[in-house]
């Protein structure tokens, strides 16, 4: 179970080890409804202690991400190790599909630049 | 030395990836290389749960007089593979996947076979260091 915990507004969790292919799924239905139960503007998926991300892994990241937006939230994932990254781009294609930061701590930076936008834009429009 | 991993369900893909991982570490292969086998065998084994049930999974040392050798066997008596062709296409997928598992694995090591017919698919798999 991958804990996601609720700051400012943002839910922010932190996969701290390898997840079997249904512990993945299982994490973004987890998320995806603590989405909705908080209504949180953001998601932040810190990944600094997955030592490989396959195929499978970076779809259902992909995936989440897609449908965390579809519901309305902005999503980052950070803390990849550069050797998953590497291994990522060897493999080709374009794994990975949102937005990533270099850690936590810029990944919530970036995060709160995004919202304040978000309200700002909204704002504006009314 | 040699492992034989039995491939059965998806904490053994887990279990598979880690063997892999310290096998290659013992044997000073550096982090790239490690990270490059264990995802290469994740795609490998996730299809035997996948498509074969079972199988297993063959981590295996060898020595030549220039390079250290790490070949990994991914074997299974599951349907096999129709095209292998089409199998290791970009993109080509018969279960709900991406399509990038076997093709990408094959970028990731030094080595790559497969062979494959209806009851028995074998891949092996190496990463090759030099020992100067």
């Amino acid at each position: 179970m991958v804990p996601i915990l609720k700051l400012q507004g943002i839910l922010l969790s932190s996969i701290q080890s390898d997840l079997t292919d249904d512990e993945a799924l299982d994490f973004q239905s987890q998320l995806l409804e603590t989405l909705r139960k908080t209504e949180a503007k953001g998601v932040i998926i810190d990944i600094t202690g997955m030592d490989v991300v396959d195929s499978f892994m970076a779809r259902v990241i992909n995936e989440t991400a897609k449908m965390a937006q579809i519901i309305g939230a902005r999503v980052f994932l950070c803390g990849m190790q550069p050797m998953v990254a590497l291994t990522l781009v060897e493999m080709g294609r374009e794994l990975i599909g949102v937005h990533t930061a270099l850690n936590l701590d810029k990944a919530y930076e970036k995060m709160q630049v995004l919202i304040q936008g978000d309200e700002n834009g909204s704002k504006d429009s009314n | 030395m040699d492992q034989k991993i039995p491939i059965k369900d998806q904490k053994d893909v887990l279990l598979a990836r880690k063997a892999a991982k310290e096998i290659m570490q013992e044997n000073g292969f550096g982090s790239a290389a490690q990270t490059r086998m264990a995802t290469a065998i994740s795609e490998l084994t996730r299809n035997v749960v996948k498509y074969a049930n079972e199988g297993f999974c063959i981590l295996e040392k060898a020595t030549t007089s220039r390079d250290i050798i790490i070949r990994v066997i991914v074997e299974d008596n599951g349907p096999g593979i129709c095209d292998i062709d089409q199998a290791m296409e970009d993109g080509f997928t018969t279960g709900n996947g991406l399509g990038a598992g076997l093709p990408g694995a094959r970028r990731l090591v030094n080595d790559f076979e497969i062979s494959s017919a209806p009851g028995h698919t074998k891949i092996v798999m190496e990463i090759r260091r030099s020992l100067e």
